[in-house]
């Protein structure tokens, strides 16, 4: 499964949808908007992204990492628009029988998503608001 | 027949532009049509260096060719997450 979606990401509905007799263990990846920025407070965010090439790329994520990891499956969702401290943008999931490979594969995915995802976020503050280019 | 063109981010800002379309004529590559939109907006020089193209939602290098009905996208670097 994967989405791009503007409202509140239902971890709980996401985990359930994946969940198998065969997992033994399943891992989930919470990307969470922060109050502050290279010390500076952040009121909020904004996500924006080219939405047909995101959603693909999101996907490739996806058999890249059932290609090079022992894993059943894997989850995204990110969210896009306004978000408030301490809401969740993204979520990944992944489903394996071993712990390893889940916690591999996730991490691979977070990663993978802050370097092919045409997906950006605005920060606003207290004195005005910036586009972050590149990851973090 | 024409391209269409999409801008996002910081580059949408500069240009003012989200999505617009040029003819097809004259453009040969993903570069000529990036030079195109730097002479009508001088401040995406400063993005010269780092932006990022694609053609219909798969990335592009500079000298990718363009073809009728394509969908160019500008974008700087990805901060998704």
């Amino acid at each position: 499964m994967f989405q791009l979606v503007r409202e509140p990401i239902d971890i709980r509905k996401i985990t359930d949808g994946i969940r198998n007799a065969e997992d033994g263990a399943i891992v989930v990846f919470e990307g969470v908007v922060r109050n502050n920025a290279k010390g500076k407070a952040v009121r909020f965010l904004e996500y924006d992204a080219y939405e047909p090439m995101a959603l693909r790329k999101l996907e490739e994520i996806g058999e890249l990492a059932r290609r090079e990891f022992e894993i059943r499956e894997m989850a995204i969702v990110h969210r896009l628009g306004h978000m408030d401290i301490g809401e969740c943008s993204t979520v990944i999931v992944v489903a394996s029988a071993h712990r390893g490979p889940a916690f591999d594969a996730c991490r691979f995915a977070i990663d993978k998503i802050k370097e092919i995802v045409p997906i950006w976020k605005k920060e606003f503050y207290e004195d005005g608001e910036i586009w972050i280019e590149g990851g973090h | 027949m024409s391209l269409r063109i999409l801008f996002f981010a910081s580059l949408s800002d500069i240009t003012a532009i989200r999505e617009t379309s040029v003819d097809a004529a004259g453009f040969t590559s993903v570069r000529s049509v990036f030079e195109k939109f730097a002479k009508d907006f001088p401040a995406l020089e400063t993005y010269r260096a780092s932006v990022l193209f694609a053609v219909n939602s798969e990335f592009a290098r500079p000298e990718s060719p363009v073809h009728d009905g394509d969908e160019i996208a500008f974008f700087p670097p990805v901060s998704g997450g």
